[in-house]
């Protein structure tokens, strides 16, 4: 495929290790902030390349995964309801809820539509007038103006019967409470390229300004993650912390201003809820009055009380503290075929990236 | 195919695309061999011909070739170093 095969080859690769090896003189951090960037890195081996004293770290960047129990506990509860079709993104259906998952729910008959894009919401409200529709819309910002996109056709449209279980998060308040956080040392951020690709620089600066810690925008592909590298030991060597684009044929300064307009117009910051990192100040949207209608939350619905598993350490592996490694349950008990947590269902998540790659 | 493609690939994905047709604000496009139809709502000015980063259907971003060959020439040349 153009634009990624080129990104993948192997001479280059070695060329840009022998490069990171010259630069890097002490033991560092990085932590990689994206799920998609963690499983890259696995499956093309890069923790194994790089020199001993370079240690990366897996980040929060999985909405999957972040999801709050209480929130999967609500989609649930939505879709018991007899007039309910429920539609969600694929990655949803297998995450645990308190006693149930959606696709459980699914198989004992419950109405749930797995789309790839919102705007299959607003098909699937169409087609179906009698029905209430509710999207379970999750995703960070490379999602969200997508949600807002839907948003405002719906209401263009005047189309009744479409309701949204928000559940968004936003990236840099996350960043904020993680570095503010003393548990772990982050010597530099790989930053995540799609969500830059709508956010541009300027929502990062706080990282190299208040934390003097390096962060480099980074492509998916293996020369992409190595080049972010290299630039991330460099910064760190010359101890001149600042915002980088290394995916620059994606990510402009100015990100895409078009697209955050859409989110503007549609929500407003609000406290997020991560699952096993708990409330983060600004780090969600909430729906502006004007959209308020299509709010899914304003439904009376009973949800059941919220249960965790005690043993599954999810929170801490979010956060970088801890490895699945560390996790009792890993590959015993929890595997994903039968997750007990959300890191070990999403493709993306790290207990999941480690279970399909990790070798000793 | 639809239903592999559906389930295996995760919601974050971000994928190029060529765009071969545009009608209003949809596209068609050219993803290493599958044609798709996504939304330019988030990327009006993306034309025929021209590459664009996909996300759950929608355009977010142009692709620019020419940061891309920039990107390639300079690490070719880093590699080269050795
Ligand atoms: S291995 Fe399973 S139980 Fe353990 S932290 Fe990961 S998801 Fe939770």
């Amino acid at each position: 495929m153009k634009f990624v095969d080129e990104f993948r080859n192997q001479e280059i690769a070695k060329g840009l290790i022998e490069k990171i090896k010259e630069v890097s003189t002490r033991p560092i951090q990085l932590m990689e902030v994206c799920g998609t960037h963690t499983v890259s890195i696995f499956r093309y081996g890069i923790r194994g390349l790089l020199p001993e004293q370079i240690r990366l770290i897996s980040g929060p960047g999985c909405p999957v995964c972040v999801t709050p129990n209480s929130d999967i506990d609500f989609a649930i509860a939505l879709c018991r309801q007899k007039d309910v079709i429920l539609t969600t993104f694929g990655d949803m259906m297998k995450v645990p809820g308190s006693t149930s998952n959606l696709q459980k729910e699914k198989a004992e008959g419950k109405d749930i539509r797995i789309i790839y894009s919102s705007l299959e919401a607003l098909r699937t409200a169409k087609e179906n007038p009698g029905k209430k529709v509710v999207f379970f819309a999750i995703g960070f910002e490379t999602t969200s103006p997508t949600i807002a996109v839907a948003i405002l056709r719906t209401k263009e449209m005047g189309i009744p019967n479409l309701f949204f279980l928000n559940s968004q998060k936003r990236i840099p308040p996350a960043l904020f409470a993680l570095l503010q956080s003393t548990q772990i040392k982050i010597d530099g951020l790989i930053l995540p390229g799609h969500v830059s690709a709508i956010l541009g620089t300027a929502p990062y600066q706080f990282i190299s300004k208040e934390f003097s810690i390096p962060a480099v925008i980074t492509g998916f592909e293996p020369l992409d993650i190595l080049q972010g590298i290299w630039m991330l030991v460099r910064q760190i060597e010359k101890n001149r912390p600042e915002i980088e684009i290394q995916y620059k044929r994606i990510v402009k300064k100015e990100g895409n201003p078009l697209a955050m307009e859409k989110i503007e117009v549609v929500f407003e910051k609000a406290d997020g809820h991560w699952r096993g990192i708990g409330r983060i100040p600004e780090s969600g949207y909430r729906f502006k009055e004007a959209f308020q209608a299509m709010d899914a939350r304003v439904f009376k619905v009973e949800v059941e009380p919220l249960k965790e598993h005690p043993e599954c350490l999810c929170g801490e592996v979010l956060q970088g503290i801890k490895t699945p490694l560390e996790c009792r349950l890993f590959k015993k008990v929890c595997h994903p075929e039968n997750p007990i947590g959300p890191c070990m269902v999403s493709i993306e998540g790290t207990c999941h990236t480690y279970f399909k790659f990790y070798q000793p | 195919m639809r239903g592999c493609y559906y389930e295996v690939i995760s919601m974050c994905l971000g994928v190029p695309g060529k765009v071969l047709e545009i009608q209003k604000n949809m596209a068609k496009v050219d993803v290493g061999g599958f044609l798709r139809e996504i939304s330019l709502d988030l990327c009006p000015d993306a034309s025929v011909g021209e590459y664009v980063l996909i996300h759950t259907g929608f355009a977010i971003q142009k692709v620019d070739e020419e940061d891309a060959m920039e990107t390639l020439e300079l690490l070719k040349k880093m590699a080269e170093a050795i």
